[in-house]
């Protein structure tokens, strides 16, 4: 009719050998061996950083040499001194880069994420067009935008100075500041919104209590961005720069137009070891807040 | 398990007054009506899409009825934002803050009442010990487990001693075993506190096990309210029938009613099983009535030989196993009636099998139930 199963005698308990029992033995561990040790990729690495670190290389060197030709003639601070003592109208330039990079940065971070948004939390009509038409900045060559930014400011009568050179800043860090922040909405929880006014937030407090801290570190990261690419622009504040206006990277440019100061040499060492002070900072800071999302 | 001594908080009765809620033309609610008692566990059950959640957002105050109202201890809340309303909600994602560590995340209702850093600490402790958090303070969300982030939101969500809690399918984003464990463990903090629970499933097990009355809902209306065995054993149409639990159900027809002792002996015909069968009703049936009855699976038998001594009121039919379904305690059997209609029979082992189910693929049985197992389901008009 159907077949039964095959009844089961109990299984005996094998008793193991003494030694074993109780002592654990890790497996054996496979230890990958580079044979050679100075492989491809290797020599590839050190020729990259070679070729990246080098000339940074070369010119701190060169920022503590006595004379001021590429001969080295022995060790002196006197560049150091002259950048610090007799270098106004540097520090003055460096003054207004300062100015124009962390009001612009600031805008362009307020503009870009109220932006960011806009365009993922509302619906509207022209919403893709506006969506593509604000990367434009991001992939246009920066002499064209330059050109552009002169004509239309002149075309608006607005003179060229600090004014103008921030506009330009902020217009061409909003797209960076509007891709980073609508990165982080995408992956934005709208429940969380709803949970605070549950647990009784208003609408403002929601905003300033969760939103926005939640997207803290995109924001911060954006205006970090937007800081350094405002800082270190040179084509388009060639063009909207007006007089008194001279940005660092412009006075430097002026500077070596003569050859190349030495001055410059210890700038750039000064400028190296103060990014990489903030830099470090931030990241531990960025480290932290960015394990809460 | 959550323990504790936590104290009782006061829950509010929450009536649902004829609640109809539309987008564009289709009718996501349609005239619920809903009377929840105080401290009761209350659970809407459903499949997906009909409804449960958008009530559940009507009555914590993220969405508006078109008609309709929603009392809370009597008073209309229908005019106050979410943030007045004595009602707190534990969300399907949980929702919680991504930036605070758990301690601030339970705090944040606290903080925004800014209340005294001592008093705010005591409190927090209390409703981390209540879900049994401790240690984990400093935590952010993302380095919690699902059942933890669960607890942290029901932690949050009573922290304001709200009078109703709103649980959204909390626990669906969980693995079975922890689904059971924390479904237990919420059961337990029900009775602990007396807060009324307004509890979403679409599960009908999880319903079933920790609900005080459950409404079931399809299509937005509800189609049933009553106690798990209510619904389970009376339910009172064919969809509720089919939802919860599994059964065999057929359309059918009055043939007979005779009164017996207190109630009626009905015989019915039922054209798919080509016979008449015998079902006991409380009602007296018009002959010629188009009804639906049912009989649940695990209240059928199933036997290899012609059981010899029939009582009248058994009813008897014979098939071969079309598909045996073995699953440790018990076996489902998917039986082909020799008219050709499938009946699913559960057969339970209570004893010990040396030998496998002796009941086995193609085999031929006798599928039988007694007449008052049977249920007729819903008078339908003709
Ligand atoms: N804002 C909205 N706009 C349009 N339709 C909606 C909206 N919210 C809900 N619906 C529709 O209303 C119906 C009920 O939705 P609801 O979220 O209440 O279902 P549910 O019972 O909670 O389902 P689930 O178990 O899947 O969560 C769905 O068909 C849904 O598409
Ligand atoms: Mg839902």
């Amino acid at each position: 009719m159907s077949k039964k199963r095959p009844k089961l005698k109990p299984t005996t308990l094998v008793e193991l050998p003494k030694e074993t029992v109780g002592v654990y033995r890790p497996p054996r561990q496979q230890v990958f061996r580079d044979h050679r040790r100075f492989g491809f990729s290797n020599i590839v690495l050190v020729l990259v950083i070679l070729f990246l670190f080098m000339p940074l290389f070369v010119v701190i060197t060169y920022s503590f040499n006595a004379s001021k030709g590429m001969r080295w003639t022995g060790f002196s601070l006197q560049w150091y001194y002259k950048l610090f003592f007799e270098s106004r109208q540097l520090w003055r330039a460096f003054l207004n880069s300062f100015i124009i990079a962390i009001t612009s940065s600031v805008v362009a971070t307020i503009l870009g994420s109220l932006a960011a948004i806009g365009i993922k939390w509302y619906r509207f009509k022209s919403r893709s067009y506006i969506q593509v038409i604000s990367f434009l900045p991001m992939v246009l060559p920066e002499v064209i935008i330059g050109i552009s930014m002169l004509i239309f400011f002149s075309a608006v009568k607005i003179p060229l100075g600090m004014f103008s050179i921030f506009v330009a800043h902020t217009t061409f860090n909003l797209p960076f500041v509007l891709l980073l922040v609508s990165a982080r909405l995408d992956e934005f929880d709208f429940s969380i919104i709803e949970a605070a006014r549950d647990l009784g937030a208003t609408e403002r407090q929601s905003l300033t209590k969760v939103v926005i801290p939640s997207i803290a570190p995109a924001l911060l990261s954006s205006m970090l961005m937007a800081i350094t690419m405002s800082l270190e622009d040179f084509v388009i504040t060639f063009f909207v720069a007006g007089p008194g206006s001279t940005t660092l990277p412009l006075y430097v440019y002026s500077m070596i137009r003569y050859g190349v100061s030495p001055v410059v040499n210890a700038l750039s060492l000064v400028l190296v070891l103060g990014i990489m002070v903030i830099a470090l900072t931030f990241r531990r800071f960025l480290k932290t807040i960015a394990a809460s999302s | 398990m959550l323990g504790g001594d936590g104290k009782r908080l006061k829950g509010f009765d929450v009536k649902v007054e004829n609640v109809s809620r539309a987008f564009g033309d289709f009718k996501a609610l349609d005239d619920v009506s809903i009377e929840i008692k105080r401290g009761e566990f209350f659970s809407l059950l459903g499949p997906s899409g009909c409804g449960k959640t958008t009530l559940l957002r009507i009555i914590a105050g993220f969405d508006n009825p078109d008609s309709g109202s929603v009392l809370l201890d009597g008073k209309n809340i229908l005019h106050l934002p979410p943030e007045k309303r004595p009602v707190n909600t534990v969300f399907q994602s949980y929702a919680l803050f991504p930036h605070l560590s758990t301690y601030e995340n339970i705090a944040f209702p606290l903080r925004l009442k800014k209340i005294g850093e001592k008093e705010l600490d005591a409190k927090v402790q209390e409703y981390l010990h209540l879900v049994q958090l401790e240690g984990h303070e400093t935590k952010k969300p993302s380095m919690l487990s699902g059942g933890q982030r669960q607890r942290v939101a029901i932690a949050r969500a009573l922290i304001n001693e709200p009078n109703v809690l709103l649980l959204d399918e909390p626990l669906s984003a969980l693995d079975a075993k922890l689904r059971q464990n924390l479904l237990v463990e919420l059961d337990h903090l029900h009775d602990q506190i007396g807060v009324t629970f307004i509890y979403v499933t679409h599960d009908q097990s999880e319903a079933l096990s920790v609900s005080d009355r459950i409404a079931v809902m399809n299509h937005g209306k509800v189609l049933q309210i009553g106690e798990p065995f209510e619904i389970y054993e009376n339910p009172a149409t064919d969809f509720v029938a089919r939802f919860i639990g599994e059964t065999n159900l057929f359309p059918a027809v009055v043939r007979k009613c005779v009164p017996l002792h207190d109630y009626f002996l009905t015989t019915l015909y039922i054209e798919e099983l080509e016979s008449e069968i015998l079902v006991t009703d409380y009602d007296n049936l018009p002959v010629g009535q188009h009804v639906s009855f049912t009989v649940r699976p695990e209240k059928m038998k199933i036997t290899t030989d012609k059981p010899t001594h029939v009582s009248k009121d058994i009813n008897l039919f014979r098939g071969i196993i079309e598909e045996p379904i073995y699953s440790g305690f018990q076996s489902k059997y998917y039986v082909l009636l020799d008219n050709g209609t499938i009946m699913k029979v559960i057969q339970q082992h209570a004893n010990y099998m040396d030998e496998g189910p002796e009941i086995e693929w193609k085999e031929q049985v006798y599928v039988s139930w007694s007449a008052e197992d049977g249920y007729i389901v819903e008078v339908v008009d003709s």
